[in-house]
């Protein structure tokens, strides 16, 4: 869907973006990764050409961008930024509309769409005659996406688009993010230096440094099979965490064995999808003793005790270091 | 004129033609040179804000342009533009430029980078960009700015008189130069009121909620060019000659008042500063001015006197008059001001009028030769035994006059002098004198009996053909009035006189005021 061939920018003599190379699949979800600095914004910004490129080609559904008006390009690719970047003197009602206002779309059909969006995103339509300043940080940063999905483009892309959230807010807009439809039909590239929030959202990653990809691969990839030492740096803090958001009830299923547990404590109910954090939060919530997971492609149920996972855990690390 | 002091109420209900008629020019003046300023001060600004590196210099223009005296600027323009309403126009456009580019550069420029960033990502084009985002979030630096231009021009626009575009201006300077308190607030009052009243509505319509504001977008436009058509050129009878009168000639009983009832003289006329009048009659812009009769312009234009034939014109001859606390004060004083009493003729003070006005040789220098050739020329003696303080109002000869008087001050007698040159009109220097912040400075016997005494008619009717007559009253009343005492008269007598260019008064075969009026009257 995007490809990124040999793309390189420079700012008088820092070498921002160094020949990199890149594909992106059909609704699939990329994370570009990196500290402040290392290049990954101003790669964002040459896909919709808001930077030219120095050198390279950017291809978006084997289209040069470059050989495209710039406004005619940026029409079909919604984008969100950090600080929102909301338009104070338009109303929440008129900043959604204002793609669909450019693409001359009718009235009818730009209402409709505006309070299609609001619900799907959560919010009340009282919102829609508000202005930006009168709603808070996560609200507007709603409205800020749903201005980049009004006229329903099929690449999004995202610059920090969480990054000025506290952290409650920010863990809710993740949750609505992954649960919104819309999304799964979009090829989106997002920029983030929030390790987490990559590794949370991303289908895939490219962790970058000093202008170059280090890695490009899945999360399982950077977590367990780190390219280099850079890699495993950048990722140590937070690696148990990482793991645990990353390992799924399924890639464990073949290291547990249905048993009997006698006690009398409260069970839940988790599918092979939940990742061992999920499972982890909702056993410690209900305080469960039983976990009663289920195969969703074949039916097949397991109940396990919390401690038998945790060793299914550490079997499947052992194995995957000596892969 | 009559023993009962005129109220500023009943000046203003007399007046209320006039009044209404300068108040209607004066906005009309305002709006159209605020409206030609907005439409090229607008584009500017945005055109600097895209391209910054013409800012500096495009904003050091609109600066520097702003920093020029508005009367400089004036005539600058009578070559080019003529006088009336087109030159004043210009110069107000010209004043109201900078605030309304430099806000709308502002402006623009601080509107937030992450909503411009969003506005091209979203994809819009620079016109889109600029009409949808930055002009509307820039409207509010942008509405301060023309407000702040409003409030120049309204106050800059008394200007406008100086060059026959009417306006609040000409009750404010006929006022000064009258020595007419009502007729200066009748003007200055309406002029501050209109300031404030357009400060007050720009502010209103800048609280407007954006939506609202678009609407006030529009509106505006229509609302400048409706104010604008208030401004009507003053639109009198045509004759075939144009004069231009000062607004003192205009509001006198020996000048413009006495034209008409006396010669029956009816002319159309404009109201203009004598600081640019001689220059607009040799540009062929007027054909009949109302000068003095030893203005050093006459000969430098080549302009001719018209006789007086009725003698309506008083005699103006020039004395110092001086404080009489300050004679007892410094009593060297007297005797050495009467040294050039008889002195200097109406000949040779147009000869020295003629070589400040004309060769630009500084006053200063001009006083000092005439001094010496007249062997009246004393070192100075740096002597301390007191500072005496001279006055002169704010033309060449009474600069002339009062370094002579310095001169002479500091070659004669052990005291010092500070001078306090360039004071108004009559009103301000004799409100200066007789408030004890000047001893003395020179004056003249008309200016003396008419603006200073304002006596009855009858009064003035019987001094005014005799020049010892009217010295003598002038010398009686200031003693008993106002404790000032007349000195020797100085000799030249620089009265009113009616002008044209030489060669058109040799043309049409006018030599005098009842030969012009012939020619206006003949078809």
């Amino acid at each position: 869907m995007i490809k990124v061939q040999h793309l390189s920018k420079h700012f008088g003599s820092v070498k921002a973006v160094d020949d990199i190379s890149f594909e992106v699949q059909e609704h699939e979800n990329l994370i570009l990764l990196g500290t402040s600095g290392c290049g990954k914004t101003t790669t964002l910004k040459m896909i919709n050409r808001l930077i030219e490129a120095d050198g390279g080609k950017i291809f978006i559904n084997n289209k040069n961008v470059t050989e495209q008006l710039p406004e005619a390009l940026r029409l079909g690719i919604g984008y969100v930024l950090q600080n929102n970047g909301l338009f104070p003197h338009y109303t929440v009602a008129e900043n959604i509309a204002v793609v669909p206002q450019l693409l001359k779309w009718d009235k009818k059909k730009i209402e409709k769409r505006t309070t299609e969006l609001l619900e799907k995103l959560h919010l009340s339509a009282d919102y829609l005659k508000a202005y930006p300043n009168e709603l808070s940080g996560g609200q507007q940063q709603r409205i800020g996406l749903a201005r980049a999905l009004a006229a329903d483009p099929a690449v999004l892309l995202m610059d920090e688009p969480f990054g000025a959230l506290d952290n409650v807010t920010r863990s809710k807009i993740h949750a609505e993010f992954k649960a919104l439809d819309e999304l799964k039909r979009k090829t989106i590239i997002m920029v983030t230096h929030d390790v987490q929030e990559a590794f949370e959202l991303g289908d895939r990653i490219c962790l970058m440094d000093k202008g170059k990809i280090i890695q490009d691969g899945t999360p399982a990839e950077l977590l367990f099979k780190p390219q280099n030492d850079f890699v495993k740096e950048f990722l140590k803090e937070q690696r148990l965490l990482l793991k645990f958001k990353t390992i799924t009830v399924k890639s464990l299923w073949h290291l547990l064995s249905n048993e009997e547990i006698k006690g009398l404590g409260p069970g839940i109910l988790v599918n092979d999808k939940d990742d061992l954090w999920t499972v982890l939060e909702r056993s410690t919530f209900f305080n469960a003793e039983r976990l009663n997971m289920m195969n969703l492609e074949n039916k097949e149920m397991k109940t396990v005790s919390f401690e038998s996972l945790m060793s299914a855990f550490y079997q499947y690390q052992k194995g995957d270091s000596h892969e | 004129m009559n023993e009962h002091q005129q109220t500023l109420w009943e000046f203003m209900r007399q007046q209320s033609d006039k009044l209404a008629e300068q108040t209607l020019q004066h906005i009309g003046l305002t709006f159209i040179s605020l409206f030609i300023a907005v439409l090229i001060g607008l584009p500017l600004g945005i055109f600097i804000s895209r391209r910054k590196q013409f800012s500096a210099g495009i904003l050091g223009v609109a600066g520097v342009l702003q920093t020029i005296p508005s009367i400089a600027l004036l005539g600058f323009m009578i070559p080019v533009l003529g006088i009336g309403p087109k030159p004043a126009i210009t110069a107000l456009l010209l004043y109201a430029l900078l605030p309304i580019i430099r806000n709308t550069y502002t402006g623009i420029t601080g509107v937030d980078a992450a909503i411009k960033e969003a506005a091209v990502a979203m994809g819009m084009s620079k016109w889109q960009v600029l009409f949808k985002v930055e002009l509307p979030l820039a409207m509010p630096v942008i509405f301060a700015g023309i407000r702040t231009a409003t409030v120049i021009t309204v106050g800059v626009a008394t200007l406008a008189s100086y060059i026959a575009a009417g306006g609040l201006g000409e009750f404010i300077f006929g006022g000064i130069s009258l020595n007419n308190t009502n007729m200066i607030l009748a003007g200055a009052i309406p002029a501050a009121l209109l300031a404030i009243l357009f400060d007050f509505l720009l502010s209103r319509l800048q609280k407007l909620d954006s939506r609202k504001l678009k609407l006030a977008a529009f509106s505006l436009p229509v609302i400048l060019i409706l104010l604008s058509s208030f401004y009507l050129i003053p639109a009198t009878y045509a004759t075939k000659l144009k004069a231009g009168f000062t607004p003192e000639f205009m509001g006198r009983q020996d000048g413009n008042l006495g034209l008409q009832s006396k010669y029956g003289l009816h002319i159309n006329t404009v109201v203009i500063s004598d600081a640019v009048m001689y220059k607009a009659a040799y540009e062929k812009q007027l054909d009949v001015i109302s000068g003095y009769s030893t203005d050093g312009r006459l000969k430098a234009y080549g302009l001719v006197v018209l006789n007086d034939d009725k003698k309506i014109f008083p005699p103006y001859y020039a004395a110092p008059i001086v404080r009489e606390d300050a004679l007892v004060k410094y009593p060297e004083l007297e005797n050495t001001l009467n040294l050039l009493a008889g002195k200097i003729n109406d000949s040779v003070m147009t000869a020295l009028n003629y070589r400040t006005d004309y060769l630009h040789q500084t006053p200063e220098r001009v006083a000092k030769d005439f001094l010496i050739d007249h062997k009246l020329f004393k070192p100075a003696r740096n002597g301390n035994a007191g500072v005496i303080r001279i006055g002169s109002k704010i033309f060449g000869e009474q600069y002339i006059l009062a370094n002579m008087y310095s001169m002479l001050i500091k070659g004669y007698t052990d005291y010092d002098v500070s001078t306090k040159t360039g004071l108004g009109g009559t009103k301000i220097c004799f409100d200066a004198l007789t408030n004890n912040q000047i001893d003395f400075y020179p004056e003249y016997t008309g200016t003396g009996l008419l603006a200073i005494l304002q006596p009855q008619v009858k009064v003035v009717d019987s001094l005014t053909p005799n020049r010892d007559a009217t010295y003598q009253y002038v010398k009686d009343q200031f003693d008993k009035k106002y404790q000032v005492k007349w000195l020797k008269p100085i000799g030249f007598n620089n009265a009113y006189a009616l002008m044209m260019r030489a060669k058109q008064a040799e043309k049409l075969n006018i030599k005098t005021i009842s030969n012009l009026k012939r020619y206006l009257e003949s078809k």
